[in-house]
């Protein structure tokens, strides 16, 4: 097994325990599940192992009508009813007509890769359950051409769910299971500063304190995470606006400049207007 | 010490199996984890946890075997009232006379205020009484008694099932819908309300329009597709949660279940003994997860068919009075959320998973019941076959009416007065 260890990229902060995970999932070479809250990095995580680890990723990238077996392989039947009728000589060897999967191609890697199964719960759901020995024994068998395919190396597999819907039991029990947590202040001044490592201090406490205020405000329907925090940030610093800006105290304006990037309905632009609003008569 | 902890664990209830287990023995023998104790906590988190609701009873455990912790459910209980008052083994037998000598105190005012009193006063463990706060006794305060009106205090599950006030933030399970045993009758009532229309991507052949395309085609291949054919009934559920519901979690569970897999638009929603302004999607963020009723209304159109799960078993405050909540201070009684549910949706049934023997013994199912008119139904088969029955009725016309359908009439329960 591989000797090389996950510790984090110049452009990813990873927490202590996300590394336990990922490094536990690559020495024992099983599947990792990641949930959390939607920007909180979790697809991004694929691409900082395969670029930290400097290995091949392939991504898979899961619709609501994606089947398992898209992942393995297709028989384009209908290609070669075509060809069969205009006679075509490839129509004898059924290979031609084999379309090769992400899980196959991933499986076929001369070195060890990153294959990332990307919102697994957006999938029909018995889709689980249909790639359990896939993912378990790393073998999958092709029935058109009486073929067992197996993984030269096991492919480090990360699969990401945003919890639209409970997975099996089954297919929990093989992989490890990591949930993101929403970064704490800390954590993410440090993922600000690898993303704006010039910011002035001054700006960044402000945004953070005006961000966190937007997060804690109840019933919200979608609460701002790290990526919109980043995005907001981009905005603030492109348009230089002064610390000062941000501080909470012109009465008028209750709601942080250039909210569109935080705030992401106009339910709860509204919702924060008035319990902002609210709070400050009270004051 | 690590069998132990593995058992520990599935006592605490995180379904965690032996496949599991030697996951974890595996990545010890390849020496991860060899660092700090912060490391290994972090690995067999990874290893045996698979959902992020059983974290917390993970660290209990976690902190309970490796760090010698107290055990946290001494805990549970406010500062104020402490546990050994209420540990309840003296469960005192009232006979029905004795249950019915014991009225009601006065009104919820009266109770809160007396309650703050009699904790003020009260300074030792008290059990079997009828005035002081403590367990087995006849009076208003206390766990695992028989005043109907009683407030409960730190209790597993409620004796008497009726209480005002619940003094702890219970963790809550969300209903677990993989139960599949006995969900077939279910499945099987259920499937009356299919209604099937074809919808989505057109993914499968279509095999008689192929045939006739390629015949038109001059006998070239031209394949036809179709949408695959969905059930399109939309259906709200709407499930009571904990408190008096603990012993029906089961019945609810299959339910769930069958509903899960017969109706591709259901959406669920939890609540705790009666609707009031918010209700919830999610058990484990219940308290900061919350969905305003009336974004629900807005939400989800009349055609939707809704299905309320409760045994409606509770004081009448909670149903009737502002702020008769026992969780939370309610603005508008609970009456007038379920009369602008009743109002928005049309085809509304209450599923009440109790015996309808013994619906008339509380005053609040009664209300219930007048205010949906009379559209209760027991949860069994034969009930939720009515109840399919009511939810089937064309969206144009009046509105339903009680005659007839009441609940009672087929399970010759003594047909309660309904005033």
């Amino acid at each position: 097994m591989s000797e090389q260890r996950f510790t984090g990229t110049a452009q990813y902060v990873a927490t202590e325990d996300l590394m336990v995970a990922v490094n536990a999932a690559i020495t024992l070479a099983r599947p990792l599940l990641i949930k959390g809250e939607p920007g909180t990095g979790k697809t991004q995580l694929a691409q900082e192992i395969s670029r930290c680890l400097e290995r091949p990723l392939y991504e898979w990238h899961i619709k609501s009508t994606s089947k398992a077996q898209q992942g393995l392989y297709e028989y384009d039947a209908v290609s070669r009813l075509r060809d069969s009728q205009l006679g075509d000589a490839r129509v004898h060897d059924i290979a031609n007509y084999i379309v090769k999967g992400r899980l196959w191609e991933a499986f076929e890697c001369a070195v060890q890769p990153v294959l990332l199964i990307d919102e697994i719960d957006k999938a029909d759901i018995e889709f689980p359950n249909d790639l359990l020995r896939e993912l378990d024994r790393m073998e999958f068998y092709v029935y058109e051409t009486r073929e067992l395919v197996r993984a030269r190396h096991r492919p480090i597999i990360i699969i990401t769910s945003n919890n639209e819907k409970e997975l099996p039991d089954a297919f929990l029990r093989r992989c490890f299971f990591h949930y993101i947590r929403f970064p704490d202040e800390a954590t993410m001044r440090a993922i600000v500063a690898v993303h704006y490592p010039d910011l002035k201090q001054e700006l960044l406490g402000e945004a953070l304190a005006r961000f966190f205020e937007v997060r804690a405000t109840p019933g919200l329907k979608k609460k701002p995470s790290t990526s919109e925090l980043l995005d907001w940030i981009k905005l603030l610093v492109a348009e230089d606006i002064a610390p000062e800006a941000l501080r909470s105290g012109d009465a008028r304006k209750v709601i942080p400049i250039l909210h569109g990037a935080l705030l992401k309905n106009e339910q709860d632009v509204h919702l924060f207007e008035q319990l902002v609003f609210m709070h400050r008569r009270a004051r | 010490m690590l069998v132990g902890f593995f058992f520990e664990l599935r006592a605490a209830g995180v379904p965690v199996s032996i496949n599991e287990f030697l996951a974890l023995l595996e990545a010890l023998q390849a020496h991860m984890a060899q660092g700090s104790a912060q490391e290994f906590y972090f690995l067999a988190r990874a290893c045996l946890v698979k959902d992020e609701r059983h974290y917390d009873r993970f660290d209990r455990v976690f902190a309970e075997v490796f760090r010698g912790a107290e055990r946290l459910c001494a805990q549970l209980l406010t500062a104020q009232v402490p546990s050994q008052w209420l540990q309840g083994f003296a469960t005192r037998r009232f006979t029905e006379e004795e249950r019915g000598r014991i009225e009601a105190l006065g009104g919820l005012e009266q109770l809160l205020a007396s309650l703050r009193e009699r904790l003020a006063e009260q300074r030792e463990r008290h059990e079997g009484g009828d005035k002081w706060i403590g367990t087995g006794g006849t009076a208003p305060f206390g766990a695992r008694g028989f005043n109907p009106q009683g407030i409960s205090i730190g209790q597993g599950s409620g004796r008497a099932r009726r209480a005002l006030k619940v003094w702890e933030r219970r963790e809550y399970r969300n209903f677990d819908d993989t139960v599949e045993l006995g969900t077939r009758n279910l499945k099987l009532a259920l499937r009356k309300l299919r209604k099937f229309a074809r919808e989505g991507a057109a993914d499968e052949l279509d095999l008689e329009g192929t045939i006739d395309a390629t015949a038109r085609n001059g006998g070239l291949l031209d394949l036809k597709l179709i949408a695959q054919r969905h059930n399109t009934v939309k259906v709200l559920l709407f499930l009571d949660v904990g408190g008096s519901m603990d012993e029906h979690v089961r019945l609810c569970e299959e339910l769930f279940s069958a509903a899960r897999s017969e109706f591709r638009h259901l959406q669920h929603f939890y609540f705790h003994n009666f609707l009031y302004e918010s209700v919830w999607r999610d058990n484990g963020r219940r308290f900061e997860a919350q969905m305003p009723t009336e974004r629900v209304l807005r939400t989800y159109g009349r055609d939707y068919r809704v299905i309320v799960v409760g045994d409606a078993t509770m004081s009448p405050y909670e149903i009737t009075q502002t702020g008769g909540s026992i969780e939370h201070w309610n603005q508008e009684p609970g009456a007038l959320w379920m009369q602008r549910l009743c109002a928005h949706f049309p085809r509304l049934v209450w599923l009440n998973p109790q015996d309808p023997q013994r619906w008339h013994y509380s005053p609040s199912v009664r209300i219930t019941r007048e205010l949906l008119g009379g559209r209760m139904f027991p949860l069994s088969i034969a009930g939720l076959d009515l109840a399919i029955g009511e939810l089937r009725r064309p969206l144009m016309g009046t509105p339903a009416v009680l005659a007839g359908t009441d609940a009672t009439s087929v399970t010759k329960a003594p047909s309660p007065a309904v005033p």
